[in-house]
């Protein structure tokens, strides 16, 4: 019994004494064990988020490779207002594009999973296994036809072609939260709008919108996040002077000959600063999208 | 059988999703295949200029024959097993350990998993200056922490290593992602019923022969779900390598950035055939997948 589980020796005579062989306790791994072992994940996990803040408030004198490490001599906000002054227009085109695409990318996936899940027709299972199939594809595989098809639809590039490709895009993953959600409430409530002779436009406008807001909030928030964080249709459908911010800042890190780690950082930080917000406040919901990712567990 | 077999209305609601699906995804994806089979190599064919000829698959033999393209393609392996490896590992290790209740389980979840809601573009800034490849007294970085710690054995060049460069650009990938994983896995073990513990208890066995035996394999499906999400992931991985490194650089370059390249230089036909490879190889992992799935959704 000692042998097997990787149990400190104090531990598990601390664990002896008081109680007097606890079932659940007494091979668990050990408290201390389990807290050094966690806390080294918090330290490594929160590497970078130094750096990227200490960095962000350091002098050009500051960063020499000798004091990479050490916290600003003088801090300075320089840096700071150099990465706004080159990010905020495109933090704001981030903004047109990226809400537009969730709200609507999200209506969608509603209807397509209403239908998929609780209006089943022949081959709607078909359907959707073919609709999820897009979610997958390396988009490399569409991207020149798609260049070309978005100057013969004269979808003018930057915002409104990434607004398009996001929705369109973002229309598999919305259809799989959206189905899974609605295939888990009751049959009941659909039969009861059936038998009032309610049809599917009503059944759904009426009876099953008003109960999508928990499924709403963690699609517009993984639409956000995504779209937020893109950068490959940016690079092939966007320029600086028109793109989202995550090539606002591509450019600010990798442009110049000389790198101003400083400025980058803080524009790292700028730049995230959106999605980490939606994370922090409405983590949970977060969460739940990561969960709906993962197709079925 | 509840199911209406009426095509109207569902046809109408669906509509427009199944025909921007069936022209952005499979319609595109044919063209690109018709595009890769074609001698559409310079500026002046892909502008109409000059005229395109079928060429068959002589693009796709020309590109498995390169050195440069297959060097893509070790790295695009050697990337994945690192990002998987790396993930899997972390991710379980972190749901293990926070399996049994523990105080601060909250925070500890929520700094593992806040990596993730950050872009790859954001990420590559910090990365590129947490590896950078300067050694010694120029060290910063990584490198510099392994000197003040007084592991110098450790520095390396990271991503400027010929052969083992790319597996340096897992790291930051595996610092966003191992939450995620570690997520799906706690989610795995929450959903595993108390009952089989103690059943497994009662029968005598020691907790890890419970784990072993009982509550492991209970994890498969999650390992299954892990192990395509990273894995297609990692396959379609652009946005790291692009911020660290650069497309020109030889040593960290995927498919992915391959494509990218081609595109930029007006070789529309090599473009076009990277990103069919591309797809064959995801489509590889996922097709099975997603049949699989959809079997057992029928079949309850």
């Amino acid at each position: 019994m000692t042998a097997t589980a990787p149990v400190a020796p104090a531990e598990l005579v601390a664990a002896r004494d008081r109680r007097p062989a606890p079932p659940r306790s007494r091979y668990s791994w050990p408290r201390t064990l389990r807290y050094l072992a966690l806390l080294a994940g918090l330290v490594i996990v929160m590497i970078p988020v130094y750096v990227l803040v200490v960095t962000s408030f350091k002098t050009g004198g500051d960063a020499t490779p000798s004091q990479a490490w050490s916290l600003p001599t003088t801090w300075t906000a320089d840096n700071w207002v150099l990465a706004w002054d080159a990010l905020s227009p495109a933090l704001g085109r981030s903004m047109q594009i990226v809400v537009p695409a969730a709200i609507i990318s999200a209506f969608l996936g509603s209807m397509n999973g209403f239908v998929l899940s609780r209006w089943g027709f022949r081959g709607a299972d078909l359907v959707f296994t073919l609709i999820l199939f897009g979610m997958f594809i390396p988009y490399q595989a569409v991207m020149i036809p798609l260049n070309q098809l978005m100057l013969n639809l004269q979808v003018p590039s930057g915002v409104p072609t990434l607004i398009l490709l996001h929705i369109v895009y973002g229309i598999p993953i919305t259809t799989l939260i959206f189905r899974n959600y609605y295939a888990s409430i009751p049959h009941e409530l659909i039969e009861a709008a059936r038998m009032d002779g309610a049809g599917m436009l009503r059944t759904y406008a009426s009876v099953v919108l008003p109960i999508s807001l928990p499924s709403f909030v963690v699609v517009l928030i993984w639409q956000f996040t995504s779209a937020w964080n893109d950068f490959l249709f940016a690079v092939f459908f966007s320029t600086a002077n028109t793109g989202p911010v995550t090539l606002a800042l591509n450019n600010l890190a990798n442009g110049a000959q000389l790198q101003n780690y400083g400025a980058s950082m803080a524009g790292a930080l700028l730049a995230s600063l959106p999605t980490l917000v939606v994370y922090i406040i409405l983590g949970k919901y977060f969460v739940g999208g990561l969960m709906s990712g993962s197709v079925k567990g | 059988m509840r199911r209406v077999k009426s095509w109207g209305p569902p046809l109408l609601l669906l509509a427009p999703s199944i025909l921007v699906i069936a022209v952005f995804v499979y319609g595109l994806i044919a063209v690109n295949v018709n595009t890769s089979l074609t001698d559409n190599h310079t500026a002046a064919q892909a502008n109409g200029v000059a005229p395109i000829s079928f060429v068959g698959v002589q693009n796709y033999l020309d590109l498995l024959a390169s050195p440069a393209f297959q060097h893509s393609l070790k790295n695009l392996v050697l990337y994945t097993v690192t990002f998987l490896v790396g993930t899997l590992l972390i991710g379980f290790v972190w749901a293990w350990l926070l399996e049994r209740p523990i105080r601060g389980e909250g925070i500890f979840r929520s700094i593992y998993l806040f990596p993730m809601a950050v872009s790859f573009v954001a990420s590559g800034v910090v990365w590129r200056w947490l590896l950078n490849s300067n050694q010694g007294e120029a060290a910063s970085g990584l490198n510099r922490l392994f000197q003040i710690v007084g592991l110098d054995v450790l520095q390396n060049p990271w991503w400027n290593n010929i052969t083992w460069g790319i597996a340096a650009i897992a790291l930051p990938a595996i610092w966003q992602l191992s939450g995620y994983v570690m997520a799906l896995f706690l989610a795995g073990f929450r959903g595993i019923p108390d009952e089989l513990r103690e059943a497994g208890r009662i029968d005598g066995a020691s907790e890890w022969q419970v784990y072993r035996h009982v509550i492991f394999p209970q994890l498969t499906p999650v390992l299954l779900s892990a192990l395509i999400i990273i894995g297609h992931m990692s396959l379609k991985s652009f946005d790291l390598i692009m911020s660290i490194s650069r497309p020109s650089n030889y040593q960290t370059k995927v498919p992915a950035v391959d494509m990218y390249v081609f595109k930029s230089s007006y070789d529309f036909a090599s473009s076009a055939a990277v990103g069919a490879i591309l797809l064959i190889i995801v489509a590889v992992l996922i097709v099975p997948y997603l049949i699989h799935n959809a079997r057992k959704d029928s079949g309850r």
